[in-house]
């Protein structure tokens, strides 16, 4: 059992999603960083889809009942186990009644702690992951509060040995990543040519509006082509009749809004690209204010990006020792 | 009316988009029509059938519909191929599929849709009228009562599900020329009451939860679209009720039986009058009106 004594800011039980239900409004939910995720996962010999927690900002404080095998990887929160500092992207021991304290981010938001076992939360639909919007999945279906108890799944038998890290290689440099990749596409052809343009070469900055549905950039207005709206598709012309949205899609209401992991599936603002689904994660881990570039790529590209990240996990999974 | 009859429009050439490498989105239409949706409805069924390899996501939506795929598994473009054939094989006039009409109470002028439309006036086209008013005037009906009488005068068809889970987005089983149409509120408002009914667009729709919203507000229903406790009978298969395709028969109430019905769906009792029928596009287009009707006695 996992004892919560401060819930941080956004801190949510996450495994690999839900699939199945988009067609019926429910998202995937699921560790916005699945890179972090999985490699904590693997650090203490759990399968990937086993439920972690993702700690958005600023981190837990908790206290654990029982002897326990953890690691912390994603964003920097500084973790300390009974105010000493410990490793992160590291397989860590604690004992019985070890309090697990966490600070703010200093590179990166999101950090995920995952604990040999897995967080044993109830499934709702195939899934653990928490999706606040409705209160379903994790713990009570929302976000962790101090007083909050996480059971623990079995030990796996199998796992690296305690003290076995990530090397540094393979441990992203999150204040680097200002670059996402992006498919346009879908409706950027209702877009003026200038603010096609401008899409992919502006400086655009995380706006505070920025969380597990979507995140709100900020930048130079974006503009569409006037036109007589199609009938059934509301009078601004950044209005569609409303359609279904990709996970990772850009919708314009004026300024980017990209949809993540906790989406709404579907609605009438005019989609213009897909960030891919290689960058999705990297996205995720852009801090209020920081950079975002949008680099246009073909479909193709995208596919050897979803490749080589699925190598470099791969690789990263095969060099922790 | 008896003479009535809705004529099929010719589309486009469907557009077949990337939604990165791992959604494929196809735009059958630019705007509004049953022939847009069920064709979007055929086609996804179609692939549903077909369950093809690596697709994990098969959302129909108005004029449109979307597929998540796993890339690992099946190249965008093979997918694309795939969706080519099928459309080049379906007749929507052929096509038939299994639904339900749903009777929808709603309590229309309800007090709490209208304490929220009050409080975001500066964000309405009009802050002097209320949400029907408005409605009612640009439709070119006299009063508010006659909108009403037309709005609950034919069944509305879910012709797509989500934004949150649950939420319907309706089209009125009407000829092109009696579908009501209404702009969106010029901002959006930050709070809408949950099961609140609106308008926007050419859409009727349910909200399932608290939240906000920039239809124009017209009432209330006391049943759910969204339990997710899944504790109401009509739950025990999923914790959202509507479907694509599902028939949804919005009818007048009072305070009274709004009130009734609420207690039991609170208590946990309340029994959905549904009731399965199959839907044939063919048929909805040569006579709608009497088609409706039909559709409606399986709820009378």
């Amino acid at each position: 059992m996992i004892e919560i004594e401060a819930g941080g800011v956004a801190s949510t039980v996450q495994d690999d999603g839900r699939t199945g239900h988009y067609h019926i409004g429910v998202p995937p939910s699921g560790a916005m960083d699945s890179y972090a995720h999985a490699l904590a996962n693997h650090l203490v010999g759990n399968e990937e889809s086993a439920a972690t927690i993702e700690m958005t900002y600023q981190g837990i404080t908790a206290t654990f009942t029982e002897d326990a095998v953890i690691a912390v990887t994603g964003a920097n929160m500084s973790p300390t186990i009974e105010g000493e500092p410990i490793g992160t992207w590291e397989s860590v021991a604690v004992e019985a009644g070890d309090e697990l304290d966490m600070g703010f981010a200093t590179s990166g938001a999101r950090a995920y702690l995952a604990v040999a076992g897995g967080l044993d939360v109830p499934e709702v639909m195939d899934s653990r992951s928490t999706y606040t919007l409705v209160g379903i999945g994790g713990h009570e279906g929302r976000g962790l509060e101090a007083g909050d108890e996480l059971p623990v799944g079995a030990t796996p038998t199998e796992r690296p040995a305690v003290g076995a890290t990530v090397p540094d290689e393979y441990v992203p440099e999150y204040a680097d990543e200002e670059t996402v990749r992006v498919v346009l596409g879908m409706n950027d052809h209702r877009l003026t040519a200038e603010s096609r343009a401008e899409l992919c070469s502006a400086e655009w900055t995380v706006t505070p509006e920025a969380d597990r549905v979507g995140y709100r950039l900020d930048g130079p207005d974006v503009e569409f082509e006037e036109r007589d709206q199609p009938f059934g598709a509301g009078t601004d012309p950044s209005n569609v009749v409303d359609l279904g949205y990709p996970v990772g899609s850009i919708q314009v209401p004026q300024k980017p809004i990209v949809l993540m992991q906790d989406a709404v599936t579907g609605g009438g603002y005019a989609t213009v690209g897909t960030v891919i689904s290689a960058d999705r994660e990297r996205l995720a881990q852009r801090q209020t204010h920081d950079s975002v570039y949008f680099e246009e790529v073909d479909v193709d590209t995208a596919l050897d990006a979803r490749e080589t990240r699925a190598e470099r996990l791969d690789a990263a999974r095969a060099a922790v020792e | 009316m008896a003479s009535e009859r809705i004529t099929p429009v010719d589309l486009p050439d469907p557009r077949y988009e990337y939604g990165g490498d791992d959604h494929v989105f196809v735009d059958l239409a630019e705007e509004m029509s049953f022939t847009a949706n069920f064709k979007a409805m055929a086609i996804t069924q179609r692939v549903a059938e077909r369950d093809i390899d690596g697709v994990v996501e098969n959302c129909p939506g108005n004029a449109s519909y979307m597929l998540r795929i796993d890339p690992d598994v099946v190249h965008p473009d093979d997918v694309i191929a795939e969706l080519k054939d099928i459309e080049a094989s379906i007749d929507v006039a052929e096509y038939a599929w299994e639904s339900r009409v749903i009777d929808v109470p709603v309590l229309f002028e309800d007090p709490w849709t209208h304490e929220t439309l009050m409080d975001f006036r500066d964000r309405h086209q009009d802050p002097d009228a209320t949400d029907l008013e408005y409605s009612a005037e640009l439709n070119g009906y006299d009063d508010v009562e006659s909108f009403i009488d037309a709005f609950v005068g034919a069944p509305h068809m879910v012709t797509m599900v989500g934004f949150v889970p649950g939420l319907p987005w309706c089209f009125q089983m009407v000829p092109r020329e009696r579908q009501l149409e209404v702009p969106k509120y010029v901002e959006p408002r930050t709070a809408t009451p949950s099961r609140a009914v609106g308008f926007g667009g050419a859409f009727s729709v349910v909200y399932p939860v608290a939240g906000a919203g920039g239809y124009q507000l017209y009432g209330r229903t006391p049943v759910e679209v969204l339990d997710v406790d899944q504790e109401l009978p009509a739950f025990e298969d999923s914790m959202v009720l509507p479907n694509p395709g599902d028939i949804i028969n919005y009818r007048r109430i009072d305070r009274d039986e709004y009130d009734a019905i609420r207690d039991e769906v609170e208590a946990g009792t309340y029994e959905y009058d549904m009731a399965d029928v199959t839907f044939s596009p063919e048929e909805f287009f040569e006579a709608p009106n009497e088609y409706n009707a039909q559709l409606l006695e399986a709820v009378a």
